[in-house]
């Protein structure tokens, strides 16, 4: 009895108690780290939209860029020159898993797409550390970290810039896919690669843009993550967090990927901070989860992943 | 179809094996000449599909290749070519059973046949000439193509492919799993599309009736091998043709459970 009264009674009383200021500061946290996870899974919906493929390696690629961006900032560069520098990395990237493998993998099953993109993630952790070493490195690009107030609530100003930016980013991306004869063109070979082919969209060009723009969102993904957290391994885990985010907004959907991210973001810090005391703590580590798989149950493709089409 | 100097597409002795192993087309020649229909005929499994999807090179994303033989168009060997440079050469296969793309609008997929001709560029004359000849997709522009109709959906492969502006076009099976009303429909576009815009026309087609109406010339294809040729006024004067393709013989229709399959084999092969 008492522990239904914790659960279901207590946590909004506190809720009422800490309103505006703590709550909010609790939903701002949480809408920060939702927008990373949105900037993850959005590098998936990406490729999964372009070329149908599940990109296993999307952490990978977060970690490979952070450690590039770092290495080539430990070698003395300044930061923008190193941003540009692995943006062109994350380009060459792109034209490497094209040139190497999707393209002899053209029409295969897409499990065995999935798996290469395993190997890839293999080959990328592993690839990352020899050149640019294992050890936990800081990264700091100079956007200053100070506490802000703004309308009573505490908000530190590397959180408020790096949400702004990740924002801008996902807003540009939706345009792009949307309203650009690429973006169209991408839309296209997302649902019929055959289709895409017989009217002469060269599906090779399309993936290494697919690729590249994914390369570029891991990369940013992994600035503002590797900023809070340091750069290191745990940073390809971040993928496993997008997981959970792809099956809440839907696999096909770029709005999906950012409200997805938003409401587990949220979510978990809110039930971490009023839930977490009834069960004790560390709700953050399974909430995506349990909440994900209880979506399966109810609208499995999402809440805007694209409805699976049958003519009847 | 002495003159192979005039032909738009030289199709000569082509092999096609897919993964390696299966041995698809045993030898198929044909010619289709500039501004012609010229359709190829057969039941399932008789290479159609296989032939056209050699000569628009979608082949190659099946695992298949062509391991002899040549196919020329305007007198340039293109089998080695990808299916993205046969495009920008016009020549754009429709392929079987539609294939649009089911969440783009109808105007978005009949927009992504105009993305190898540039990014920049306002298609609205492209739109209206295409319009013009589908004034059914007018209506429906906006409607997401998944759901629209069979024949809408058919409409839109075709259109789209007309979008890239082409010489020649490949149709493999418009009538499959339409009405008879529609498929009429769409055959009459198709040929005004031969005469107005002066694209040539390479069918692939089960019904044979139809596909003899519109087309000059067929071919018949079984097994993998051209089995029979001809003007498509003697094709359907052709006593085998009545009985095998089109239903009919000389006692009238017939039932194909009274035909012996040896005697179909002996009279072509002799």
């Amino acid at each position: 009895m008492e522990f239904i009264e914790s659960v279901t009674i207590t946590p909004f009383v506190m809720i009422a108690q800490d309103f505006p200021v703590f709550f909010g500061e609790v939903v701002f946290n949480g809408v920060l780290t939702g927008v990373l996870y949105s900037l993850v899974a959005l590098g998936f919906v990406l490729i999964f939209k372009a070329s149908g493929v599940f990109n296993f390696a999307q952490g990978a690629m977060v970690l490979f860029a952070a450690l590039t961006l770092v290495g080539l900032m430990e070698l003395g560069l300044p930061v923008w020159l190193a941003f540009i520098l692995t943006m062109g990395a994350m380009v060459a990237l792109a034209y490497a898993v094209e040139l190497l493998v999707l393209r002899h993998l053209v029409n295969q099953p897409d499990i065995i797409l999935f798996m290469s993109t395993i190997g890839l993630t293999f080959f990328l952790e592993g690839f990352g550390e020899t050149l640019w070493g294992s050890n936990v490195k800081k990264l700091d690009i100079g956007i200053p970290d100070t506490p802000v107030e703004i309308t009573g609530m505490l908000f530190n100003s590397f959180d408020l810039i790096a949400a702004l930016a990740c924002a801008l980013l996902v807003t540009g991306l939706a345009f792009f896919f949307q309203y650009t004869p690429t973006g169209r063109a991408l839309r296209a070979v997302a649902d019929d690669h055959q289709a895409a082919l017989a009217v002469g969209i060269p599906l090779k060009k399309i993936w290494i843009i697919v690729w590249s723009v994914a390369g570029i969102v891991a990369l940013v993904a992994g600035i503002v993550w590797g900023a809070k957290s340091g750069v290191q391994f745990s940073l390809s885990l971040i993928a496993l967090k997008a997981l959970p985010v792809l099956i809440l907004g839907g696999f096909t959907s770029v709005p999906g990927a950012i409200v997805g991210g938003l409401i587990i973001g949220v979510g978990e810090k809110i039930a971490e901070v009023y839930w977490g005391p009834a069960v004790g703590g560390a709700i953050e580590n399974w909430f995506a989860y349990v909440l994900a798989l209880a979506f399966l149950f109810v609208r499995p493709q999402g809440l805007f992943g694209e409805r699976i089409i049958e003519r009847v | 179809m002495t003159e192979n100097g005039s032909a738009l597409l030289n199709v000569n002795n082509i092999e096609v094996i897919y993964d390696r192993v299966i041995l698809v087309l045993k030898g198929v020649s044909f010619h289709v000449p500039e501004g012609g229909i010229v359709a190829l005929l057969g039941a399932n499994g008789a290479g159609k599909t296989t032939t056209l999807k050699a000569i628009s090179n979608l082949l190659r994303a099946e695992r298949g290749d062509v391991t002899k033989g040549t196919i020329e168009y305007r007198n340039e060997r293109i089998e080695k070519l990808s299916a993205h440079d046969l495009v920008t050469r016009g020549v754009v296969q429709v392929m079987e059973g539609r294939h649009c793309f089911e969440h783009l609008t109808v105007e978005e997929n009949l927009l992504t046949g105009a993305y190898i001709r540039g990014d920049k560029k306002n298609f609205s004359d492209d739109l209206d000439l295409v319009y013009r000849y589908f004034p059914r997709l007018k209506e429906r522009r906006r409607a997401q193509a998944g759901y629209t109709s069979g024949g809408e959906q058919q409409m839109t492969a075709i259109a789209r492919a007309l979008m890239t502006r082409p010489k020649m076009m490949l149709l493999d099976e418009p009538s499959m799993g339409l009405a008879p009303q529609l498929v009429e429909e769409i055959f009459g576009i198709v040929s005004r599309l031969n005469e107005e815009e002066g694209v040539t026309i390479l069918l692939a087609e089960q019904n044979t009736n139809m596909a003899l109406r519109y087309a000059r010339y067929g071919y018949i294809l079984e097994n993998g091998r051209v089995v029979l040729d001809g003007e498509a006024s003697t094709l359907r004067e052709n006593e085998d043709v009545k009985e095998f393709y089109l239903g009919l013989s000389s006692s009238g229709r017939k039932s194909y459970r009274d035909v012996k399959s040896y005697r179909r084999r002996k009279r072509w092969l002799a």
